[in-house]
C-alpha cells in the first residue's frame, strides 16, 4: 500500500475523533477520542516515516505515544477529582467559571 | 477503491497488504464511528481497543516491529486499562445524556468533521506524497537497532525531557489522587469491638440457593423458604434492575417470588440464615474452599 492510503485513512481517523471530542458529554469519552486523534496522527507519522525511509517519524511516534500516556495519566487522576467533589463526569456540569 | 486494489495487486504480497490494508480500515473506522455514537463508556473503550489494535498492525505491516509492539503493550495493555479502571471506579453504569445543551451543535460538528477531511484530504492530494522507501532505513542494522541509535543520538535531548516529563506525571497523578484522612484510622481492636457492637459479628450469608444453584446472584433460602436478601452483593440486586427493568435471571419454579420482601424478624432470621449458611453441604462448601 502507498503512505498517501494511510495518510487519508489517518486523516479519517482524526477527524472522527475531532468530532467525538466536540459531541460527547462524558468526560472520559471526551478522554478517549482525543486518544484516538492521537494514534491518527501516529499513523500518519509512520506512514510519512516509511514514505521518506528514515526512522524518525518512528521516533516521533513513540515520543507521542510517551507523551500521550502521561497526559492520560494526568487527565483521568483530574477526572477522578472532579468526579470526588460533583459526583459527575459530565462536561457540561463543570460550569463554575460561566457566570 | 478498485484502482487502488488493481495497482497494489501486482504481487502477492502486495495483494495480500492492500487486503488486510482495506479490512482493517473498515474496521477501524467502523470502531471509530461506533465509538463517537455509543453511549456506554465501556462499549467505547471496547471499539478504542478495536482501533488501537488495528493501528498495531498496520505499524507492524509499514516495517514498524518496534512501534506495533509499543502500540499493543503501552496503548492497548496500560492506557486502555487505566481507562477501563477509572471508569470501574467512577460507574460503570454511567450513560450519557442524549440531550443536546447547544442547539445544532451535533450537526454543526458532523460538517466541521466533514470539512476537515475534505480540506486535509485535498491538501494531501496536492502534496504528491511519494511512494514506500522503508526499505534504505530499515536494511543493515533493523528496525529496533535502528530506532535506538536515533533515540540516544540524535534525541537524546528530548529522551531526557520525556524522563522529567514521565516523573513530573506520576507525581502529579499521586498528589490529585490523594485523599487527606478526616478521620483517625481505626485500629484493629476497634474495628473488632465496632463489629461486636454492631449486632452480627459474623459474616454475611454466602449467595446460592441451598443444593440448586450456587451462582451469586441468587440469594440464599432461609429455612423457611423465604430468599434472603443478606446473601447478595448490594452491587449485583441493584444491577438486576438495570437496562430494561426485568431481572437477569427468571426465579426457579419452586422458589418464592425475589421482590416481595419476606417479612421476617431481624433476629431469628439472622440466625436462620447462619444456620444455612453452616448447613450447606457439598456444592457451595466446594466455592467457599476456593476462597478461603
Amino acid at each position: 500500500m502507498s503512505p498517501s492510503a494511510y495518510v487519508v485513512l489517518s486523516v479519517i481517523l482524526f477527524a472522527i475523533g475531532g468530532v467525538g471530542v466536540l459531541v460527547r458529554r462524558n468526560a472520559i469519552i471526551v478522554f478517549m477520542c482525543i486518544e484516538l486523534m492521537l494514534n491518527a496522527c501516529n499513523l500518519a507519522f509512520v506512514a510519512f516515516s516509511r514514505m521518506h525511509g528514515n526512522l524518525d517519524g518512528q521516533v516521533i511516534a513513540f515520543f507521542v505515544m510517551v507523551v500521550a500516556a502521561a497526559e492520560v495519566v494526568v487527565g483521568l487522576a483530574i477526572l477522578m477529582t472532579i468526579f470526588r467533589t460533583r459526583r459527575s463526569t459530565s462536561v457540561d456540569d463543570a460550569s463554575l467559571l460561566k457566570n | 477503491m478498485s484502482h487502488v486494489l488493481a495497482s497494489a495487486g501486482t504481487t502477492a504480497a502486495a495483494t495480500s497488504q492492500s487486503v488486510i490494508f482495506w479490512l482493517l480500515a473498515v474496521v477501524s473506522v467502523g470502531s471509530a464511528v461506533g465509538m463517537v455514537l455509543a453511549r456506554r463508556a465501556v462499549h467505547c473503550a471496547l471499539f478504542l481497543a478495536a482501533i488501537m489494535l488495528s493501528l498495531a498492525v498496520y505499524y507492524a505491516m509499514q516495517s514498524a516491529p518496534f512501534l506495533a509492539f509499543v502500540q499493543v503493550i503501552v496503548y492497548t495493555g496500560a492506557v486502555l486499562m487505566l481507562f477501563l479502571f477509572v471508569m470501574m471506579l467512577i460507574g460503570v453504569s454511567s450513560r450519557d445524556s442524549l440531550v443536546e445543551t447547544i442547539r445544532g451543535q451535533r450537526l454543526a460538528a458532523a460538517i466541521a468533521g466533514i470539512a476537515l477531511v475534505v480540506l486535509l484530504i485535498l491538501g494531501i492530494g496536492h502534496a504528491a506524497l511519494g511512494p514506500a522507501t522503508q526499505s534504505v532505513a530499515n536494511g543493515g542494522a533493523g528496525n529496533v537497532t535502528g530506532l535506538a541509535t536515533l533515540i540516544f543520538t540524535t534525541y537524546v535531548f528530548p529522551f531526557e525531557v520525556t524522563s522529567a516529563l514521565l516523573i513530573t506525571a506520576a507525581l502529579g497523578a499521586m498528589v490529585l489522587a490523594h485523599r487527606e484522612r478526616t478521620s483517625p484510622k481505626l485500629t484493629q481492636r476497634e474495628l473488632s469491638q465496632q463489629r461486636v457492637a454492631s449486632g452480627r459479628p459474623t459474616p454475611l450469608p454466602s449467595p446460592g440457593v441451598f443444593a440448586l444453584h450456587n451462582a451469586v446472584d441468587l440469594p440464599a433460602l432461609l429455612p423457611d423458604g423465604s430468599p434472603s436478601e443478606l446473601s447478595v452483593s448490594s452491587m449485583l440486586a441493584r444491577r438486576e434492575l438495570g437496562d430494561d427493568g426485568t431481572p437477569a435471571l427468571p426465579p426457579a419454579p419452586d422458589e418464592p417470588e425475589f421482590d416481595n420482601p419476606s417479612g421476617r424478624a431481624d433476629g431469628s432470621a439472622d440466625e436462620n440464615a447462619e444456620a444455612a449458611d453452616h448447613a450447606e453441604p457439598a456444592g457451595v462448601s466446594t466455592q467457599g474452599g476456593t476462597d478461603s
